[in-house]
């Protein structure tokens, strides 16, 4: 069963189309990863998808209910949930303020108490929760906002390169962090330029190039394509 | 509740702050039986201001929101005084004037702040629009000298400005001179509360979440526009406040008390103070008014420069506020001394040695 439904979508930025008419589908349950070169137009379909821009065409679906033209928060409060490409925290904030701000709506009290603990144990965080979160390091902010998407118990997770910036073996808690809660039933759409990475965790696969599906199918028929190869070694004008 | 009046987006916490406020308040209440009646009129009137003080400090410091248009529901809400006083009849019908006036101000404020935050209108562009609204109504209400111009029997006077109506009273008992302080002293105490609570609750979270990063609270399910709407109006009813309060007190008001020289003046007491913090607002807001006052009895022009002086001595020297950069420099030393208090051995490993010098 799809829980999100991308159809015909465009989206053009003046005389520059960045995503032309996307079909994507995530069922749910599942570790969707979406791949291409850099400009394939990944993250504005991201954000197309979370509601950060809208479509100049088309129609994006979550739970079978049209939501093209809902706000952000709103997708939000229906289940959805994104860690952006840069880290996006609230910098001149303690660390456990920004994960309370994320949770207050869901929990009060001592609950909200200890699954703030629970959080920031979770992302080896609890040592600096008193510190400004500006002042965490590249990878900890990622950590971090990670933890904020989390505190929000969606059913859909958007990780817009939750990776970058991580040493290998952050990189590898990361995705199994990630198979955990998709082993609890939540559904994980993630963009990644690490194929290691995307080896480690997904069971399906996008590929985008030039704002346009370029292939998609399980993660074995994808590696062992030869056009995906070339688009990511640069070879599609060579030809 | 006390832990929301003490909560972490507030300096000042523990029972050495709560002393303190206790002693300063101990003080202010008996302060009108050392004080001479003209005195603790003067008094009252700086504490007219504090409550738009405490209204920008709550949109800049807290959501981020520079507003120049304090003056603006200032105004409105003191001709709205003025207007209603004149025309529902003294006694206690001012009290409701005053409370409907505060009711217009913040009507018009969500008005314009609907049209200005749905509109996507922040940063500077905010300042700039609420500047313009704030200069559209003093100038307006400067050409309105004509007898036309009247609501009922309350005429506008142009740049000579409204008078007649009646100071705030209960039947036929009018409440000046000291009763007006205690009135001022209680609002001014119920007032600092309520937002130390409403900044350190769930709502306030929201409200710093938005200044700090509005695309992550967002993110997060929160509708930011709402907030923003929220803060802005009880912001702006806080100068409405301020506004009815002073045509009361006064029982006049003129155009120029909104116009761009006043519109500035609550820039710069929440900047000097630091805006980011309640306590330091109204510290430091009481504190540029009596000097403000001081210096405007010998020379308004030098008053006027000194402000403009103190608010670059700000931005140069102290861009988080003068009084709030001491507040955390004592909280700091005054922490740092009871650590080592209660660690002598810490103490003695802190202190320099001398081949580390």
């Amino acid at each position: 069963m799809s829980l999100v439904d991308v159809k015909g979508v465009t989206k053009r930025f003046g005389g520059l189309t960045a995503v032309s008419d996307v079909d994507l589908t995530v069922n749910a349950g599942e570790i969707h990863c979406l791949i291409g070169p850099n400009g394939a137009g990944k993250s504005t379909l991201f954000k197309l998808i979370v509601g950060l821009y809208p479509p100049t065409k088309g129609t994006i679906l979550f739970d079978s209910i049209d939501i093209t033209e809902e706000r952000p928060s709103a997708r939000v409060q229906r289940g959805m949930s994104i860690k952006m490409q840069a880290p996006s925290v609230f910098k001149e904030l303690p660390v456990r303020q920004n994960i309370q701000i994320a949770l207050q709506e869901r929990f009060s009290g001592a609950q909200r108490i200890f699954e703030e603990d629970r959080l920031l144990t979770l992302l080896n965080l609890a040592p600096d929760s008193g510190k400004v979160a500006g002042a965490l390091s590249h990878g900890q902010q990622q950590w971090l906002e990670i933890g904020m998407a989390l505190a929000l118990q969606p059913q859909l997770l958007l990780l817009d390169e939750p990776t970058a910036g991580m040493s290998p073996e952050e990189t590898f808690r990361t995705g199994e962090l990630i198979k955990s809660f998709n082993a609890e039933g939540m559904t994980v759409l993630v963009v990644e330029h690490d194929m290691a990475f995307v080896r480690q965790i997904a069971q399906r696969v996008t590929v985008l190039h030039l704002g346009k599906i370029f292939a998609r199918g399980n993660l074995e028929a994808i590696i062992q394509d030869e056009k995906v190869a070339e688009i990511y070694l640069g070879k599609t004008h060579a030809h | 509740m006390f832990k929301l009046l003490d909560g972490s987006q507030t300096l000042g916490r523990g029972w050495t702050f709560w002393s303190c406020f206790v002693a300063v308040l101990a003080a202010a209440l008996i302060y009108p039986v050392f004080a001479d009646s003209y005195d603790v009129g003067n008094f009252s009137y700086f504490l007219i201001w504090i409550f738009m003080a405490l209204g920008l400090c709550l949109m800049w410091g807290y959501g981020g929101m520079l507003s120049f248009g304090q003056t603006l529901f200032f105004g409105i809400s003191g001709y709205a005084y003025g207007v209603l006083a004149i025309n529902m009849g003294g006694g206690s019908a001012t009290i409701a004037a005053l409370v409907l006036s505060i009711i217009i101000a913040m009507i018009a404020a969500g008005i314009l702040g609907y049209f200005m935050i749905w509109g996507g209108i922040n940063g500077i562009f905010f300042g700039i629009v609420t500047l313009s609204a704030t200069l559209v109504l003093a100038f307006f209400l400067g050409q309105t000298a004509g007898p036309e111009w009247h609501i009922g029997p309350a005429r506008l006077n142009g740049y000579n400005g409204m008078k007649g109506m009646d100071p705030l009273a209960i039947g036929d008992y009018f409440i000046e001179g000291s009763a007006l302080y205690y009135v001022m002293v209680a609002l001014i105490v119920i007032v600092y509360l309520a937002l130390r609570m409403l900044v350190n609750s769930r709502i306030g979270n929201v409200i710093v979440a938005t200044r700090e990063n509005p695309q992550r609270a967002e993110m997060l399910g929160y509708d930011v526009r709402k907030y923003q709407l929220l803060t802005f109006v009880i912001g702006s009813g806080l100068a409405g406040l301020s506004g009815a309060l002073y045509t009361s007190w006064g029982q006049f008001i003129t155009p120029s008390s909104i116009g761009l020289p006043a519109a500035a003046m609550p820039i710069v007491w929440v900047a000097f103070s630091g805006r980011s913090d309640l306590t330091a607002t109204l510290v430091g807001s009481f504190l540029l008014l009596f000097g403000f006052q001081t210096i405007t009895v010998y020379s308004q022009q030098a008053a006027l420069v000194l402000m403009g002086a103190l608010l670059l001595a700000t931005v140069m020297l102290a861009p988080q506020g003068f009084v709030l950069g001491i507040g955390k420099l004592v909280a700091d030393r005054w922490s740092a001394r009871r650590r080592l208090g209660a660690s002598p051995a810490l103490a003695d490993t802190s202190r320099l040695q001398p081949d580390e010098t």
